[in-house]
């Protein structure tokens, strides 16, 4: 048994572009046990949702892993040839996407599209996989499952549709499952049904799940660790506990500032100066240091190592000092 | 416990017979293609029944009544120049144009959609197909199948093989491009992330959400090739002079024109009327299956 159901090692994901090759992720690693919620936050851009594409080998054509490994079980998928990939996905690795209006075909019935997985990879009967299925609907609650089965994604609510979705996907009962924003094209309500869901179906199935999301407020609900990444690099990595009452990094430090309080009556949004660096722009050494109200001189010029305090590594000068008082591990790169 | 769905008591009741009942409904406002469709249904049922509605053989000759006019006794019709009987050429013409139309119709977009669904789908074969296909379409429709027919010699069979070749890359063109906008959809990138194959994902999933283009294509197409054996066999290309074919019949009636027009205008009248009715409910099922011109 492995200890780390899947293991990421120096990352590295690069598109070729009209301009040459461009990296979107610089080497990132993290590990996932099982059974585990880690959660990627970060903006736009910043290269979670590719990381997660590549976990499943669904990276754009134009894209493609130029260095370090995705482990998955011991097994590098990296290596994998595209027949070998395509028996995983859906069977031990699956991904539920952002949007539940158009992530399900118009021209097939929820039933037929729940019984795909189960022909696809277990080979099963119509009959069984129709037992199978509406045995899969009720368990992410949706009600008169037997009538649903009949009915076309338009017939459903984004609600409900997400909930098939979820059905779907751990249809075989993978071992981890990617969610791609899962809840942001739904209304709060529905959204906190939907993390409820998830987090319910996480130990029923005993899957890990790997959630890419921007809302800080889903990753409190849900996550386990939490994975900071800015820019192609994580930043900043450790449980959610840790990640929320003693965030380390600036970049963090700004992204939980800039959720709104509704407590305070006159609460004023702290935003972080700036935008995100495009891809093509080098920047020499912290990538965060231009919006960073921190910075100093060694930042501009060297990329800071990993400094480890308390389960909790950091990607930032700053906390060199304070990572050389304790017993810590340093990463060089 | 789980929140369920508050939705419990929605109707599933839109069953399939209640969706057909809408769409005809929506076709019978197009008054043109009904008219269209019925002269369809005439043509096809004419051919269907052709030995029972007619009393005389198409082909057999009969000297003593030549070029009788219209509205003659026994031949309501008139009869041709060897004096065989215009109503039952006409009726048996219905039946080949028809059975020519059909079959290299459905030739044609058979191979069209599986070459535009490769096309489609895998990039290096895209230049490829497209390549050949923009070459064909550089020569008129017209001249490629007598091209075709120079090759494979004069019948009715490479006629129909002529028509499919020439109808092959319009309906790969189209079909490509209708998977190059589906295989972007979300539900196929889900597809691919359950693990299904590249023949899963181009046959089951892509090609059920780009029937639409097709089933227009290959309406519209049934007059252009039903139009085109006429023009191959009243040039000589297609069917002999005696088999009841329009465009033959054409051909044959041409020298007495001024004598016995009938014998022209009568499959000239078929042609066209049989050409527009296909044309106008090609026109129709556009309108209907394209969701941007919903709202006539």
């Amino acid at each position: 048994m492995f200890e780390h159901i899947l293991e990421v090692k120096d990352l590295g994901i690069q598109f070729k572009t009209a301009e040459g090759f461009l990296s979107a992720v610089h080497g990132i690693s993290f590990n996932v046990k099982r059974g585990e919620t880690v959660c990627i936050v970060g903006e736009s851009g910043c290269g979670k949702s590719v990381s997660a594409l590549s976990l499943i080998g669904l990276l754009p054509n134009n894209g493609e892993v130029y260095k370090g490994a995705i482990k998955f079980q011991g097994k590098d998928l990296t290596k994998l040839t595209s027949d070998e990939i395509r028996k995983l996905r859906g069977n031990d690795i699956s991904m539920i996407f952002q949007e539940p209006m158009t992530a399900l075909n118009p021209v097939f019935t929820i039933g037929y599209q729940l019984r795909e997985p189960l022909k696809i990879h277990q080979g099963l009967n119509k009959a069984r996989a129709n037992q199978v299925a509406i045995d899969l609907l009720r368990q992410v609650g949706i009600s008169v499952p037997e009538q649903r089965m009949k009915q076309y994604p338009h017939e459903l609510s984004g609600g409900m549709r997400q909930r098939v979705m979820i059905a779907i996907a751990l249809a075989c009962n993978p071992k981890i499952l990617i969610a791609d924003e899962p809840t942001t094209a739904l209304d709060v309500t529905i959204q906190a049904q939907i993390l409820e869901l998830l987090n319910d179906l996480k130990q029923r199935f005993e899957t890990s799940v790997v959630m890419i999301t921007h809302d800080m407020g889903v990753v409190a609900e849900v996550a386990d660790r939490v994975i900071v990444m800015y820019s192609g690099e994580i930043v900043e990595q450790g449980d959610v506990e840790t990640i929320f009452n003693h965030p380390e990094h600036p970049y963090t430090q700004g992204l939980l500032a800039s959720v709104p309080n509704v407590d305070l009556e006159q609460d004023i949004l702290e935003a972080i100066p700036g935008t995100m660096p495009n891809l093509e722009e080098q920047i020499s050494g912290c990538r965060f240091h231009p919006r960073c109200p921190f910075a100093t001189d060694k930042c501009r010029e060297t990329k800071p190592d990993i400094f480890s305090i308390d389960q909790h590594d950091v990607r930032c000068w700053l906390k060199e000092a304070e990572a050389d008082g304790q017993a810590s591990r340093i990463i060089s790169n | 416990m789980q929140p369920q769905t508050t939705e419990t008591s929605v109707s599933v009741k839109v069953s399939k017979n209640e969706a057909l009942t809408r769409r005809l409904k929506q076709f019978f406002k197009y008054k043109l293609a009904v008219i269209g469709l019925i002269v369809i249904l005439v043509q096809i049922f004419l051919a269907i029944f052709a030995n029972s509605v007619t009393s005389y053989s198409p082909t057999v000759q009969d000297l003593t009544h030549v070029n009788l006019k219209p509205g003659s006794p026994g031949h309501w019709l008139g009869t041709d120049n060897y004096g065989r009987d215009m109503w039952s050429r006409l009726v048996f013409g219905a039946r080949l144009s028809l059975m020519v139309g059909f079959s290299s119709v459905i030739i044609g977009t058979v191979i069209g959609t599986l070459l535009g669904l490769l096309a489609g789908f895998y990039k290096f074969l895209d230049t490829i197909i497209m390549r050949i296909s923009d070459l064909m379409f550089a020569f008129p429709g017209i001249l490629l199948a007598m091209l075709i027919i120079a090759i494979l010699g004069t019948s009715l069979l490479n006629v129909v093989i002529a028509i499919s070749i020439w109808s092959i890359p319009s309906c790969a063109r189209i079909v490509r491009g209708s998977v190059l906008s589906l295989k972007k959809q979300e539900y196929i990138t889900a597809m691919r992330a359950l693990g299904a194959s590249h023949f899963r994902i181009i046959f089951q999933h892509i090609l059920p959400n780009g029937t639409a283009p097709i089933i227009v294509f290959a309406t519209m197409h049934m007059g252009t090739a039903i139009l085109s054996t006429s023009a191959l066999s009243f040039l000589g290309l297609g069917a002999e002079p005696s088999t009841p074919e329009w465009g033959a019949m054409i051909s044959a009636g041409q020298q007495y024109m001024w004598q016995a027009p009938h014998l022209v205008i009568i499959p000239g009248i078929a042609i066209m009327l049989v050409v527009f009715a296909f044309n106008v409910v090609g026109d129709a099922l556009r309108d209907m299956l394209d969701p941007n011109m919903k709202s006539r």
